[in-house]
């Protein structure tokens, strides 16, 4: 697609270690856009994950149906959720940027730049952004744990590209956590596991939705300083149903 | 005098109501969901008697929903086989007792239960399988790739190939009411490219769940069930080969005849319940046409809209339905005035390409390409598809980087 024309889709490919919540994120993210009134699907990288080894989701969002599905091969938005999908080669494609559209945009979990020169060298004349975002410190620091490092992420996404307000993202998450539903066995003791350890599920909610709205804030800034307008045009209204 | 109106309520207390209320006029409401819980969502709504269940990703987590939907009374028995192969021998006595069942399955499974696929048929049993395809084994591979439809085209079975949750969900249900025709009544295998489908989050509408399908009638089987006295029964407790005379053969060679006379007698109800065997999508004049089912025709479907925005060209999509029945006559119209056919397939054989040119031959000069092709869980991403269109068109690609 042209960079002139109006963008009419975003496709996300969000690269992560096992373990770091890419499925969930995805699964929200897709929701959140939902409720927005965008067309949107999710979807996980279709293999056997563990934690610490590459795992990957993604998420289609446009203004009309979407028939697209699979692994993203030219995304968007890429969201590296850790920086080992980086330094250490964790990621399905290498380098992990392969096949990002001009105008792109990369969000990736560290404080610093992780990008070599030669990675500069290939995505500054495809007028790709980088925003380097802390999301593992946020978590930590919002949430108290490196557990909300993927509504960080989220935030961080919907504050970037401005296609949808934190209302959204809100109902996303809670559309996630107090609505029963299966994704795996792993999956669902880890929400066990989550539960347990905040004692009470609407604490849970309280703090993800404060951590994803925080990192909208600071990514909603961002986005002003470097002049980037909304990603896509506003839904059309008969997206809602 | 005041006619009263008598209300009828299944097994689980959901109210009976018609296939066509039930599909067509029921409010619906929108969800956001994984093919898999989808299949959940149209089994409550069906009355179903038993569905037996084997675990093999990526169907392992329909199956387990199902069962949840046992553990809350709407279906009426629910185990686990010892094997596949298995699996479907339970289901066809489930079937033979007079009960509506289904199963799901993907991949090595579908070829370990293989034996019975055609037993269905013969003796048939109006079951149902959600096939969630994935590749075969060779070399092992849990991955999205549909080889093994090509196994099943001629078991016996109508197949139906779904292109989202959304339609996975009507052809559950629409597949009980076409199947259970005593004019058809024969096995549906319900395909869906595993993972692209049962993997994926997306809106899907919904009747509410307390309304389902009347149950199944047994009695309007066009054959008593478990009567081992005449055929099809006879078949299985005393098969006519044992008894090498004319009789016998001719007797098993126009069985066979009729089970695949009755998936062409599903044709007229397949029109009423999927509102056709196939849908048009795109520019009407497309030259380029593409020929394709399940996720390749939502793949084709990207890539026409890419043709059609991005690069002028005029593009359409005939999205097959139904495999079996095959749609030939909607393909011999569809083809008329195109300059190329594309058939995109994730599999390594082609096995719509095949059929495609099977009843095509002799009819038209169109070029029929049979790419792209991927298998062994690659995606097929639409740039790829235009690529090759406008490779084959001698234009210059431009749109990938």
């Amino acid at each position: 697609m042209s960079q002139h024309r109006k963008r009419r889709r975003i496709n996300i490919r969000m690269p992560a270690i096992g373990g770091q919540g890419a499925v969930t994120a995805a699964h929200i993210m897709a929701t959140a856009a939902d409720h927005a009134g965008y067309y949107a699907v999710s979807n996980p990288f279709f293999g056997a994950e563990k934690r610490m080894a590459p795992a990957e989701s993604y998420v289609r969002i446009g203004i009309e149906p979407i028939y697209d599905r699979g692994e993203v091969v030219y995304p968007d938005v890429i969201m590296v959720f850790h920086p080992q999908v980086i330094t250490m080669g964790k990621s399905y494609t290498m380098p992990f940027y392969s096949g990002i559209k001009k105008g792109g945009l990369i969000i990736v979990n560290s404080e610093e730049d992780l990008l070599s020169e030669e990675d500069h060298k290939y995505l500054d004349p495809l007028e790709v952004k980088i925003f380097n975002f802390p999301a593992t410190k946020f978590a930590l620091e919002i949430a108290g744990t490196e557990l909300a490092t993927n509504m960080a992420m989220l935030g961080a996404f919907f504050g970037a590209t401005q296609i949808v307000g934190t209302e959204s993202v809100e109902e996303g998450i809670k559309a996630r956590f107090l609505k029963r539903f299966v994704a795996s066995g792993g999956t669902a003791s880890l929400d066990s596991a989550i539960e347990r350890k905040f004692k009470k599920k609407l604490e849970l909610i309280e703090k993800n939705i404060n951590t994803a709205k925080a990192s909208y804030e600071v990514a909603q800034e961002w986005a002003k300083d470097q002049g980037i307008k909304p990603w896509l045009p506003a839904p059309k209204e008969t997206a809602k149903v | 005098m005041q006619k009263t109106q008598q209300i009828k309520y299944n097994r689980a207390g959901q109210k009976v109501v018609s296939p066509e209320y039930l599909l067509f006029e029921a409010p619906r409401q929108k969800q956001f969901m994984t093919g898999s819980e989808v299949v959940k969502e149209a089994v409550k709504r069906a009355s179903v008697d038993a569905s037996v269940s084997y675990p093999i990703t990526p169907q392992s987590e329909a199956a387990h929903l199902i069962g949840e939907l046992w553990a809350e009374g709407y279906v009426g028995v629910y185990f686990r086989g010892e094997s596949e192969f298995s699996v479907m021998s339970q289901l066809a006595g489930c079937s033979m007792a007079g009960g509506r069942a289904i199963t799901t399955t993907s991949g090595p499974g579908t070829l370990r239960a293989m034996e019975n696929f055609p037993m269905w048929a013969g003796s048939r049993l109006p079951l149902q399988l959600v096939l969630m395809a994935r590749g075969v084994n060779s070399p092992l591979t849990i991955q999205p790739d549909n080889l093994e439809v090509s196994f099943l085209l001629d078991t016996g079975c109508m197949i139906w190939h779904a292109e989202t949750a959304q339609e996975l969900f009507d052809m559950i249900l629409a597949g009980f009411v076409v199947a259970e025709q005593p004019d058809v009544h024969v096995p549906l295998i319900t395909v869906i490219d595993g993972f692209f489908i049962s993997h994926t989050r997306e809106a899907v509408m919904l009747p509410p769940d307390d309304i389902a399908l009347p149950p199944y009638n047994p009695y309007i089987s066009p054959i008593p069930p478990i009567d081992m006295e005449m055929p099809p029964g006879r078949f299985l407790r005393d098969p006519f080969v044992m008894k090498s005379n004319y009789t016998s053969y001719a007797t098993h060679a126009s069985w066979q005849f009729e089970v695949r006379a009755a998936i062409e007698r599903s044709r007229p109800y397949i029109r009423k319940y999927l509102k056709g065997l196939v849908e048009e999508f795109g520019d009407p004049e497309g030259e380029i046409l593409f020929i394709a089912s399940g996720t390749a025709a939502a793949q084709a479907k990207e890539a026409t809209q890419m043709l059609i925005h991005d690069e002028g060209i005029k593009a359409r999509v005939l999205r097959l339905k139904t495999v079996r029945p095959f749609p030939a006559k909607e393909i011999e119209e569809a083809v008329k005035g195109v300059k190329y056919v594309f058939i995109p397939e994730f599999n390594v054989v082609g096995w719509l390409e095949r059929e495609v040119r099977n009843v095509l031959y002799g009819k038209t000069n169109v070029p029929i390409i049979g790419s792209p092709k991927v298998a062994g869980g690659m995606t097929m991403p639409p740039e790829i598809i235009v690529e090759e269109v406008l490779r084959i068109l001698g234009k210059e690609v431009k749109h990938v980087p």
